[in-house]
């Protein structure tokens, strides 16, 4: 296949243009973690210099460790996020299945009923949620963060996942349904093995902002026993603002994480994002 | 619902009923009940220990009594203006990265993409105190930046000027989410098919004026996508005014949006109680102006959008 030639001048100014932005995106987040490996005298004296032997001190992570619950933190926040995606994959691949799959009175009805909580965000209805939570005694835990997320998260997971599951061969769950297989067979047996890709994409989406949410944490689970990162590192960070040290490695070590989690998936987002955002 | 009085001769699919319910409850449960319980909460006072239907009451106040309404009217204002540098700065930024990364030729390009969108996935509790860390004149990074270019006079403590914080404040979100709407672009860049680009060559059509000529009107509906998602996004954002700038949204309330103000009103700050209705009256107005922004998008720009079916 031939193209139209492109000037070598061309393609230098566009990776001009790109590392420059890739930079500005990148060297807050270096910045951070750099300086969070240096003493406090060389954090302020030459703050864009790498660590050196002299310059190396970890007393901002041991401050962390000593002063912050954060492996508490960071437990309750992979209970919420992985509770919360459970939740939000197997209730949004049913209903997704029963939208795409069935023809019912409502169907069309329950689906734009079902979206609306794509455009609209559920923060607005924080005043009734909190109320609604004080009323059940749910108020301080991680339960209450888990159902809001679940609601949160399932508008645009049964949105994608019933986009994916209309192109399920009919033919495949036919022969199942020959075969004497139930409904419920078809469905985790045959149709959710087969989506598994949509539903890692729907799983990124989803976790993101769950993981990284303040607004919820903060005003429906603030204790001490039920802090997630997020709401941890930021109280942290608020008492400690003026030892750099500890505040530079508590942001680093509420970074590395997101960031692990980032590159490992990072493939799977982006077709994600690539495949859904065509229609 | 009754299945005997028709004559049907399918039993009732009791596995739809089970395959929706979980869903439906939770959803309902946790999103549209809290959603109508606020609409409903913002038509009642609390006056001596008695929820009381005060009507628009509640509006009148927020519009009209000094009280609230100053602090109304400059939050719902700084929201615009953070929506205006977010439509101006960011998805322009996007598409620009979005049309360079499709260029077929390029090289690295799985790097750049991965790596711009690092900043979308983190939480806005890192964004907000590493930029505040930045531009700290104490730390003195913004200002060595600046000096070894040849800007040192341009520095200035932005985030602490009334008159600069809140530009300051879109900017780092700007910075933060360009991600999306360039990951959304360059999947619509990369949709176009090639003959169409091809035919665009032949006819001598090629470079920036192909761009702007052939691929922009293309991906003009992505470009819709995007500003009502920035829209919403903008009217609903309060994480990082609060890390930043604390629930006061300062200084002087110069970074306050609505999202901040809600959150005042809902939970009182310094002498001042919270008060739940009045609260949900702010969460009633941002529903509004959020629905009316979804429906300008959906009824007077995406009908009038020309798509293309290739």
């Amino acid at each position: 296949m031939s193209r139209a030639a492109h000037s070598p001048a061309r393609s230098a100014a566009a990776h001009a243009v790109l590392i420059a932005y890739t930079a500005i995106a990148l060297f807050p987040v270096l910045l951070i973690v750099i300086n969070s490996l240096k003493s406090r005298n060389a954090i302020f004296r030459s703050p864009l210099a790498l660590p050196t032997p002299e310059t190396f001190d970890p007393v901002g992570y041991t401050t962390v460790m000593a002063q912050g619950d954060f492996l508490l933190y960071f437990q309750n926040s992979l209970i919420v996020t992985v509770g919360s995606l459970f939740f939000v994959i197997l209730f949004g691949a049913m209903a997704a299945f029963a939208l795409s799959e069935y023809r019912f009175r409502g169907n069309t009805l329950t689906g734009l009923y079902l979206a609306l909580g794509i455009m609209i965000p559920i923060r607005l209805g924080t005043v009734a949620i909190l109320q609604m939570m004080v009323a059940s005694g749910l108020v301080n835990t991680l339960t209450a963060l888990i159902l809001v997320y679940t609601a949160q998260g399932l508008p645009l997971c049964i949105f994608i996942l019933s986009e994916f599951m209309k192109t399920v061969s009919d033919d495949l769950k036919n022969a199942g349904r020959i075969d004497g297989l139930s409904e419920y067979r078809i469905f985790f047996r045959l149709v959710l093995p087969l989506v598994r890709p949509a539903m890692a994409t729907v799983a990124v989406f989803t976790m993101i902002p769950i993981w990284n949410d303040l607004w919820f944490p903060l005003i429906l689970a603030p204790s001490e026993g039920t802090k997630t990162v997020t709401l941890g590192a930021q109280i942290f960070i608020g008492q400690f603002v003026t030892n750099w040290n500890a505040v530079l490695a508590a942001l680093s070590l509420a970074i590395l994480p997101v960031l692990v989690l980032y590159l490992i998936f990072s493939r799977q987002l982006i077709r994600g994002i690539t495949s859904g955002a065509v229609k | 619902m009754s299945v005997d009085d028709q004559p049907i001769k399918k039993p009732f699919r009791w596995h739809i009923l089970v395959f929706l319910a979980p869903a439906f409850l939770v959803y309902t449960a946790f999103m549209i009940v809290p959603l109508a319980g606020t609409l409903q909460l913002s038509l009642f006072r609390r006056i001596d220990q008695q929820l009381v239907y005060v009507g628009l009451d509640n509006f009148r106040m927020l519009f009209g009594d000094p009280r609230w309404s100053v602090n109304f009217w400059n939050a719902l204002w700084n929201n615009v203006w953070f929506f205006i540098i977010h439509m101006l700065v960011q998805n322009p930024i996007g598409v620009l990265l979005a049309a360079l990364l499709s260029s077929p030729t390029l090289r690295f390009r799985a790097f750049y993409r991965t790596a711009i969108f690092v900043p979308t996935v983190l939480s806005f509790v890192i964004v907000g105190f590493v930029w505040k860390l930045i531009l700290s004149p104490l730390w003195g990074v913004a200002p060595s930046l600046l000096n070894s270019v040849g800007l040192r006079s341009l520095f200035a403590p932005w985030l602490g000027k009334e008159e600069y914080a809140l530009t300051a404040l879109s900017l780092i979100s700007v910075w933060q989410f360009v991600g999306i709407p360039m990951m959304l672009i360059y999947a619509a860049l990369l949709s176009i098919p090639d003959e169409v680009i091809e035919a665009a060559e032949m006819d001598g059509i090629t470079g920036i004026s192909q761009f702007w000529k052939i691929k922009l009107p293309l991906i003009l509906p992505s470009i819709g996508i995007i500003s009502i998602l920035t829209f919403v996004g903008n009217f609903n954002a309060f994480d990082l005014i609060y890390t930043a700038q604390g629930a006061l949204a300062g200084p002087n309330f110069s970074t306050d949006i609505l999202g901040t103000f809600l959150y005042r009103a809902f939970f009182g700050f310094q002498l001042q109680l919270g008060d739940p209705n009045m609260g949900a009256a702010i969460a009633t107005m941002m529903f509004l102006i959020i629905l009316a922004g979804v429906a300008v998008y959906l009824f007077a720009i995406q009908t009038r959008l020309r798509r293309y079916q290739f």
